[in-house]
């Protein structure tokens, strides 16, 4: 019975990880492609690992799942929030159809706050 | 062989597959990719992918060794991408500062000190 259970987790997550690919190379622009690239890679690598942990059952693989989980869900939005605040300020384009862009105007310029 | 260890070994193949062709479409944007911001997202994910490979490839294997490589690679690419991003954050501010010194005719007072080196 686990076994139904964990393969199934184990084919949603790839999906997800397709997903983000897919996202990766349809979206217009940096910050989309960001977004997909974060969220939905994130989502399939978690379910992929919560499969490993379900198969095993065991608490040092648990443990290595849970540490593997805690690692994504934190460094990602960090690094995607470096990735879209270093483009956005860099002057890269953003995608023909943003009809709402609350950042311009303001004070974006690039070396009054480095990103540390 | 039980069917339950039947259906997690055609969905392990499954998955590989699909994490591959998703590797493939990624090194195509990271070949590709029309500014410097765009390889560095494809260079994230693509370390997710193989962190997810890995973890794929432990079912596969039976082989738990590959978690412990896998949270390695999940540290050592989130420093990858954070120098990336620091790098392309010092060469945009030194060409900001250029534009402006071209048009001002003066240089700029400095204000972070990081961008002074050369």
């Amino acid at each position: 019975m686990i076994e139904y259970i964990s393969g199934l987790l184990v084919i949603i997550g790839s999906f997800f990880c397709l997903v983000a690919s897919v996202g990766l190379i349809r979206l217009p622009d940096v910050l989309t492609r960001m977004h997909a690239a974060t969220k939905a890679g994130s989502l399939g690598a978690g379910l992929l690992v919560t499969a490993h942990a379900l198969l095993y059952q065991q608490l040092g693989i648990s443990l290595r799942a849970v540490t593997i989980v805690a690692l994504l869900l934190f460094t990602a939005p960090v690094a995607a929030h470096l990735i879209g605040r270093t483009a956005y300020r860099s002057g890269e384009a953003l995608s023909d159809r943003t009809w709402v862009d609350e950042l311009k105007g303001q004070n974006n310029s690039l070396d009054d706050s480095p990103p540390d | 062989m039980m069917p339950g260890e039947a259906f997690l070994s055609a969905a392990v193949q499954a998955a590989m597959v699909m994490l591959l062709i998703g590797m493939v479409m990624v090194l195509f944007r990271l070949a590709k990719g029309p500014g410097a911001a765009d390889r560095v997202i494809a260079m994230d994910l693509l370390s997710v992918l193989v962190v997810a490979f890995l973890v794929v490839l432990s079912i596969h294997t039976r082989e738990t060794t590959y978690m412990d490589v896998a949270i390695a690679y999940a540290c050592i690419a989130f420093l990858g991408t954070i120098a990336l991003v620091r790098f392309i954050h010092r060469a945009s501010v030194q060409k900001q500062h250029r534009r402006t010194k071209k048009t001002a005719g003066r240089s700029l007072p400095n204000h972070s000190g990081e961008e002074n080196h050369d």
